[in-house]
């Protein structure tokens, strides 16, 4: 048993600034992998990087009858590519991911290696007619203004300009889907678990189709799988006193349990085993609502023979936007539900 | 073989909850195979013979079925979908959780509109008057409840999709006493959220050649055009669906055997959805498969009708086409 629990403490909220404020874009997460690298190199047995870009890292455990138990985190974030100049340092550029058109007007953003400063424009108020304001601006309507002399070249990828803050109860950042997983993965792997060999896989190109994590699974051919990810709250108050029946799951109700997505069943051993931890260690939980979306879990689900899973998510409002924000107690209690359910994995657990 | 129909599709297991279902195969098959496993995502696999043809026979024994989102307030389970759930087949039906509870499916507003909701703003009613004490939890899973139906000719029940392929499956294990082959019945899971059972039950098993037993539509009730079979003219030999082309030397292979063998059989041409070939076909280096059908009609509804004679016949085509040996040769 470890001989200490999880804590949030001033290193890890340096920490998750750092992530949050890292720009990895599916398909460049370069600079999120070195991040995560320097902070696990000292504390896991071995260490690659695969030919995607996937960070796969193993803590073996001890005993002969162990369970190879894979925890992945993605560390991609949406963002743009950019696809060709129309002068002036004007660019189009292409949604990298899913986020919502209506988001993108009047943001900032950074593009390139050298995190180029721009902004995504749209004409004023003082030039717009009523009817035009009543339109969604779309995609191809919008352009990246980086100014003239910024030398960025078509093919390169940007993203929402770092904004981490910690703010009372909340942590308000672009990308808290998912550094906060990645922070949590990287918390769980500074404590050794006997029981188990750890694979770690912080995957890329999530946001695009699952796809690293696909790959991730091959290499390490674990027995079950269990993937960090970070959820939206659709949890604001109804009008007119309304019930919200489809908020999702909901700030500062803890780590959300996945049941069912469009990509996956939740193993439902593995989905008891999570509920029953939680209820017998006291740490709050919510179920995320079945329904669509997905998570690595649908890639590892189904890669060789098959993979039982299940995903825990830190749930997060404003997903896929310029700024999401999210509970510091919700982050607390998954990091302390999956440590104690990782302590606790044995192979009775997939016992049919 | 109907009492085996009745017990099959009595059982409640949709995709992903398939415990139940697999203990009931597992105790009609016990005794029949040289080879009874589960794997990783819990597969059935049964395996008959060893050494000849490596071959994989999927029948998928989970159904669509219905998993609550939210409780509210006053006690109304909101649910989604698993699997190809049609709002119009659900108001005023019935369903059975997985625990045993039951209920009854509401719309929002009442009954009395002509347009049919979808399934968000339906709910189903399982007679609680609020939170308190209440029976279901979100992520709960339910499946259509009605009763088994038989009608001589015609046998009606809930998920006859896809447990009349189960039945043939069995029947098919019981009647091949012996196999120049290397036979593995497949007994799949989440089929209906996405071949997912097939995908890894076929890694694992890396067959030669593969077919699936599942159901098809149907052409022959009023108002129905593009699709040339009909309940009772025998078993469906798939030739494309939505998702797949069946390997032709498949085809010719079926086809051969039921007219050798003057087995009935239809030839279809299924221009939407898939069975767990798809999910077969596409695994590791690639798999020639095909398709045995039943057809069905109405299917992802809680009364899917067959033909008893087709799925007799269905049988004795499983059986003539695993008994011999097996070989497939490009023309």
């Amino acid at each position: 048993m470890p001989s200490r629990t999880p804590a949030l403490g001033a290193a890890q909220f340096r920490l998750l600034e750092k992530l949050c404020n890292a720009v990895g874009v599916s398909g460049a997460e370069a600079e999120v992998r070195r991040v995560v690298l320097d902070e696990i190199k000292s504390y896991v047995d071995e260490l690659e990087v695969d030919a995607l870009g996937n960070l796969l890292a193993t803590k073996t455990g001890g005993g002969a009858k162990r369970l190879r138990v894979m925890l992945d985190a993605h560390m991609d974030e949406v963002g743009f590519i950019l696809v060709a100049e129309d002068g002036e340092g004007l660019y189009r550029f292409k949604i990298v991911g899913g986020i919502d058109p209506r988001n993108l007007a009047g943001k900032q953003v950074v593009v390139g290696k050298e995190r180029k400063p721009g902004v995504i424009g749209a004409k004023p108020i003082h030039h717009t007619t009523p009817d035009e304001r009543k339109k969604p601006l779309a995609e191809d309507a919008l352009r990246i203004d980086l100014g003239p002399e910024s030398k960025i070249k078509a093919g390169e990828r940007g993203t929402f300009a770092p904004n981490f803050q910690r703010v009372g109860p909340s942590l308000m950042s672009k990308s808290l889907d998912n550094r906060l997983g990645v922070a949590t993965l990287i918390e769980l792997l500074k404590f050794s678990y006997s029981n188990l060999d750890l694979c770690a896989a912080f995957t890329v190109q999530e946001e695009i189709g699952l796809r690293g994590a696909k790959v991730g699974a091959q290499h390490f051919k674990p027995d079950l799988a269990i993937v960090i990810d970070s959820t939206p709250a659709n949890d604001l108050p109804m009008q007119f006193e309304s019930e919200n029946i489809s908020y999702n799951t909901r700030l500062g109700l803890g780590p959300a349990i996945y049941v069912s997505n469009a990509s996956t069943m939740d193993d439902p051993r593995l989905v008891g085993f999570m509920r029953d931890v939680a209820e017998k260690a006291g740490i709050p939980y919510q179920i995320r609502q079945p329904g669509g979306g997905g998570t690595n879990a649908g890639g590892i689900q189904r890669t060789g023979a098959g993979v039982p899973v299940v995903s825990v998510s830190i749930p997060h409002r404003y997903t896929h936007s310029a700024l999401s924000v999210a509970r510091i107690e919700d982050w607390k209690n998954t990091l302390a539900l999956l440590h104690t359910a990782v302590q606790q994995i044995t192979p009775a657990l997939l016992r049919r | 073989m109907k009492p085996l129909i009745r017990k099959l599709t009595d059982t409640f297991s949709p995709s992903g909850y398939e415990d139940a279902i697999r203990d009931v195969i597992r105790a009609e098959i016990k005794g029949l195979a040289d080879e009874i496993r589960v794997d990783a995502l819990g597969n059935l696999i049964a395996r008959k013979g060893k050494g000849g043809t490596r071959l994989m026979v999927a029948a998928h024994m989970d159904e669509i079925g219905l998993m609550a989102t939210h409780v509210d307030q006053k006690g109304f389970v909101r649910f989604a979908g698993i699997g190809g759930v049609y709002p119009r087949n659900l108001p005023g039906g019935r369903v059975r959780f997985v625990n045993g509870s039951c209920g009854v499916i509401g719309l929002d507003g009442g009954t009395f509109s002509n347009d049919l909701p979808p399934l968000e703003k339906m709910f189903i009613d399982v007679g609680a008057s609020g939170i308190a004490n209440h029976p279901i939890k979100t992520g709960d899973v339910a499946a259509f409840e009605r009763p088994f139906l038989d009608l001589g000719d015609r046998v009606v029940a809930k998920s006859m999709d896809d447990r009349i392929g189960c039945a043939v499956a069995i029947e098919s294990l019981r009647a091949l006493k012996s196999t120049s082959n290397e036979v593995y019945f497949v007994f799949t899971t989440q089929e209906e959220v996405g071949t997912r059972g097939a995908q890894t039950s076929a890694y694992g098993i890396d067959p030669a050649l593969g077919f699936s037993i599942d159901v098809t539509g149907w052409g022959d009730t009023p108002g129905q055009r593009d699709f040339d079979v009909a309940l009772g003219k025998g078993p469906a030999i798939k030739i494309r669906d939505g998702g797949m082309l069946s390997d032709p030397r498949i085809v010719d292979w079926m086809i051969g055997t039921a007219e050798k063998n003057r087995i009935p059989y239809q030839r279809e041409v299924l221009l939407g959805g898939t069975t767990d070939a798809r999910a077969m076909q596409l695994v590791r280096g690639g798999i020639p498969v095909g398709c045995i059908s039943i057809p069905c009609r109405y299917v992802h509804s809680p009364s899917e009708m067959i033909d008893y004679a087709d799925a007799q016949n269905a049988v004795k085509l499983v059986v003539a086409l695993l008994r011999p040996p097996i070989k497939l040769q490009f023309i």
